[in-house]
């Protein structure tokens, strides 16, 4: 009933080859088989963005995506981005801002608002939508999009 | 002489920031204890049943089941959570099992526990578990849970009547009779969860052969948690240890002793073994405590120049089926009634507070404590009365404030208060919005068939509240916290203290008053959080103290440090150690560095030998404040908002919001603003969209973030903050608590500015959230009454 399969993903620059449940999803995957333990689960039901990592250049919600769906893909995940200069830049502007409290919702905010300033959205309201599928319950959201306007009008 | 150093008063980033930021952070689930099981609860899925049987057979059956648990398998290692209050022997309690015994009578209530090699084994495991329940009525509604004919929601109780009592004077209706004008308003505030993005986790490891039980704990009083284990697993609270992880949020929601955590301390006593407790998601909205429901009826009289004459409130609150343990489940209600009218003048009061059990979770702790809802019930009654006696809003609060005086003034319900500011942080917020303008657009856009209202929201805080309350009830709550500091060599300062970070950065503050007190940069100095088994002994976290109370353990501490360092720097300089300073981390005479703090911690903790005959260093000190020269720390400030409501679909935009707070000095703005705009918006939030939807069984039907809905970034405005700072007399740093006043505001001020708004069309909203179908029904129920 329960199968496992093996899969080959690279995850911030490494390659594993793994066998895992068919049923894990990648956050279970990233979190306990790879030890990758920044990018976090809130509500396992693609509602809150806590989990959001990149494949294959794109943002995902890791919850509710299963490891097996992400065999051969290439991952980024938040312990990875102070390679990436872009996720380097906002991760020091979270941080003058206080763009975060107690820094659970933001690994998932990091790559959300790298999508933003790759989108080229300057203005307030355009930046508080893209962030509008990441929940956060201790900032009220404002100095989030302070730290990414200040990095999207830099470049 | 005092530093002249800056790290106190500045916007320094969190300490911890670089570490979260780089996903570095530590949270309960991340970490591992090797060979360890994990545990899954199967919750009652009805709101009241009598337990008929319970077959696991199956489910021990399933290849990586270590264990199962029920009720009876731990009662003979676990007691009950019995709460007791000793100075209100008429809060009746029953003792709930942490795992329930022969009835439910909440939905949710942990029946079994399983233990496997992963938690998804565990989670099958749950569903191979039948559970036979004899269905039993279910008593939803606090309001009909108190009608003498109610089915009781335990069946062992009497009646559903957890408390009932009359604050204030209770002969007061002469006053309304007479009075020049009398408002009424109807209030419900629907229950409402706190929603901390890290759900509850615990890892409990009880070593059999040495007996001692380790603990990590995402919550806010590991010491509260060390004393509650050892006292209900009959372990030594000296082999008991409890260190917290880092903590993804709290509110108060980690405030409490949860049975299934217990659950899982006891199974991990049973079997050896480590055992690791996460809640999902879906499990924390049906098991997390809740908070804020309440039905409210409310009058306030004034006289025709718009005094106010009296307050008469009368408060339902909902409890929930058992109370929370150990702190109980009043704190709520009473403070909804205590803190009505607070700002104010006010020459006679009554309240009457019931509080009622019901088939729902148990209700505790979320960031205000019943204080938003006196605040907004307050609030709403003096903008009617301003309406009804033609007095602008802000000219009658103004009217009414009680004065800037340094001395000890009664408020409405006689709580003491001093050192309030109320008239200046009006003044400030009148401009700061431009009031006046926003008036003036009001009434043009009227014209245009556009309604928008302002809200005001003035309020009185307690914070840093001391150890009066729990005290009395010999709850065994810690309300003082303590600082413990170590000069390291290399000249560094560590520093321990007892109070926790669930994201505050009081922590950081903390490290701001060590380095500007002491004299070192901020970078020289290290803070960490006590667990159980610091030097320390403190409350952690809770009523908003962790810089108040704790911040002054450490500004004393810090003091006396920097004096034994002082008179050792002058032992080595011959010099008068009145006649030297500390600054930057070095020691200065006469504007000249003589010598590094870094030179005086190498020969004062290897080279004694050097020092004049007989001294010895003290390097280590250790300070503890508790509240003593006043109950509490009464902060206040105002919120503002500028609303706008569309009155075709019901849908509210926020077109601004202000708030001017005075919680004293304030160590850093940075983090200070922070709180405040937090608690805004989970006030906001509160508010406009979140409810826990219960039907009338019991049942929770709405029980995820896509349908519980917390507030998003595209909805919420930015928050213009100001600052007034009247420091606090009773404590040498000043500072007041700031945690919950952006919460304590924002429900009242959205309460008004929605009022204010649906004014025009002759409206009234009375049930909080103002979802778009009650702003709607509000509307068209005023417009149907106008046709009749």
């Amino acid at each position: 009933m329960h199968e496992d399969c093996s899969i080959n993903v690279r995850v911030n620059g490494v390659t594993f080859q793994q066998t895992v449940p068919v049923r894990q999803t990648l956050v279970d995957f990233l979190r306990d088989s790879l030890g990758l333990t920044g990018t976090h689960v809130a509500c396992e039901h693609g509602v809150c963005g806590a989990c959001h990592v990149r494949m294959n250049g794109e943002t995902i919600r890791s919850c509710t995506l299963l490891a097996v769906q992400a065999d051969g893909s290439e991952i980024e995940t938040v312990e990875g981005l102070s390679c990436n200069p872009l996720g380097a830049a906002l991760q020091e502007a979270f941080i003058k801002c206080g763009g975060f409290q107690c820094g659970f919702c933001t690994p998932g905010m990091l790559f959300t608002a790298m999508d933003i300033v790759e989108s080229g959205a300057r203005d307030r309201m355009a930046i508080r939508e893209g962030l509008s599928g990441n929940a956060c319950r201790c900032t009220g959201y404002q100095p989030i999009v302070d730290a990414i306007q200040s990095v999207a009008e830099s470049r | 002489m005092m530093s002249t150093n800056n790290a106190f008063g500045g916007s320094a980033p969190s300490l911890s920031a670089a570490r979260l930021a780089l996903g570095e952070g530590a949270y309960l689930d991340d970490q591992q204890i090797p060979g360890q099981l994990h545990i899954a609860f199967v919750r009652s899925y009805l709101a009241h049943a009598r337990i008929i049987s319970i077959d696991y057979s199956e489910a021990s059956k399933l290849d990586g089941v270590t264990a199962i648990f029920d009720g009876e398998s731990l009662r003979d290692v676990c007691k009950p959570m019995h709460v007791e209050f000793a100075a209100f022997p008429d809060y009746k309690n029953i003792a709930q099992p942490v795992l329930a015994i022969d009835e439910v009578s909440w939905q949710g209530m942990p029946v079994v526990a399983i233990v496997a090699i992963s938690k998804a084994i565990a989670e099958d495991a749950a569903e191979l578990v039948a559970i036979e329940y004899e269905e039993l009525e279910a008593i939803a509604d606090p309001v009909a849970a108190l009608e003498l004919d109610a089915p009781v929601c335990i069946s062992e109780a009497s009646d559903n009547v957890a408390f009932d009592r009359i604050f204030g004077c209770e002969e007061i209706d002469e006053i309304f009779d007479k009075a020049a004008a009398v408002v009424c308003h109807n209030f419900t505030f629907d229950r409402q969860a706190g929603v901390p993005l890290e759900p509850r986790g615990i890892i409990a490891h009880y070593k059999p052969k040495s007996g001692f039980m380790d603990i990590v704990q995402s919550h806010q009083a590991p010491n509260q948690t060390r004393e509650v284990i050892a006292d209900l697993l009959s372990i030594n609270p000296l082999k008991v240890s409890v260190r917290l992880s880092d903590v993804g949020g709290a509110f108060g929601v980690k405030l409490h002793a949860y049975p299934d955590e217990i659950a899982t301390c006891a199974a991990s006593l049973l079997l050896g073994r480590p055992i690791k407790f996460v809640a999902d998601r879906m499990e924390s909205f049906i098991s997390d405590v809740q908070a804020r429901e309440a039905e409210v009826t409310a009058r306030l009289a004034v006289d025709g120049d718009g005094y106010i004459l009296a307050f008469d409130v009368d408060v339902v609150s909902g409890l929930g089926a058992y109370s929370t343990y150990p702190r109980g489940s009043l704190s709520e209600g009473i403070q909804a009634v205590q803190l009505i009218g607070a700002p104010y003048k006010v020459p006679a009061a009554r309240g009457r507070l019931r509080v009622a059990y019901q088939n729902k979770p148990p209700s505790g702790m979320y960031r205000g404590v019943g204080q938003p809802i006196a605040i907004a019930v307050t609030e709403q009654l003096m903008d009617m009365a301003a309406k009804a006696l033609a007095i602008d809003p802000a000219e009658m609060r103004r009217r009414n404030f009680l004065p800037n005086l340094a001395q000890k003034q009664t408020t409405a319900f006689g709580l003491h208060v001093s050192g309030l500011s109320s008239t200046q942080c009006l003044e400030k917020l009148l401009e700061t919005m431009d009031y006046r303008a926003l008036r003036e657009d009001q009434v043009e856009a009227r014209k245009n068939g556009i309604y928008r209202g302002i809200g005001l929201s003035s309020f009185v805080e307690l914070t840093a509240v001391g150890p009066g309350f729990y005290g009395a009830q010999k709850v065994s709550v810690a309300s003082q916290e303590g600082c413990s500091l170590r000069l390291e060599p290399m000249g560094l300062i560590s520093c321990e203290t007892s109070v926790t970070d669930q994201g505050q950065g009081t922590l950081t503050g903390i490290a701001q008053i060590v380095a500007g007190t002491i004299g070192v940069p901020l970078n020289q100095v290290s803070v960490r959080s006590a667990g159980s088994d610091g030097v320390t002994y403190g409350g952690g976290a809770w009523a908003s103290r962790g810089l108040a109370i704790g911040g002054e353990a450490a500004l004393e501490a810090s003091r006396t440090l920097r004096g034994n360092i002082l008179e050792i720097a002058g032992a080595l300089l011959q010099a008068d150690p009145d006649n030297l300073d500390l600054v930057d981390g070095c020691i200065v005479q006469s504007g000249v560095e003589r010598l590094s703090l870094k030179e005086l911690s190498e020969i004062a903790m290897f080279r004694q030998h050097l020092l004049p005959d007989g001294m010895k260093p003290q390097l280590s000190v250790i300070h503890h404040h508790v509240m003593r020269d006043a109950p509490y720390l009464a902060a206040n400030g105002i919120h503002g908002c500028h609303v706008e409501i569309d009155s075709e679909t019901g849908t509210l935009k926020i077109l601004g919001y202000w708030v001017v707070e005075d919680c004293g000095t304030v160590v850093n703005p940075l983090l200070v603003d922070g709180q405040i705009r937090g608690g805004v918006v989970q006030g906001v939030g509160a508010a406009l969209y979140e409810h826990c939807v219960y039907d009338s069984a019991g049942q929770l039907t709405n029980a995820s973030l896509a349908d519980y809905a917390i507030p998003m970034a595209g909805e919420m405005p930015d928050i213009e903050i100001a600052h007034v700072e009247t420091p606090a007399v009773e404590t040498a740093l000043g500072a007041k608590g700031a945690g919950e006043a952006g919460t304590i505001g924002a429900i009242g001020v959205m309460w008004t500015a929605v009022n204010d708004a649906l004014a025009a069309l002759g409206a009234r909203a009375c049930r909080q959230p103002f979802t778009p179908d009650r702003i709607l029904e509000a509307i068209l129920t005023a417009e149907a009454e106008r046709r009749n």
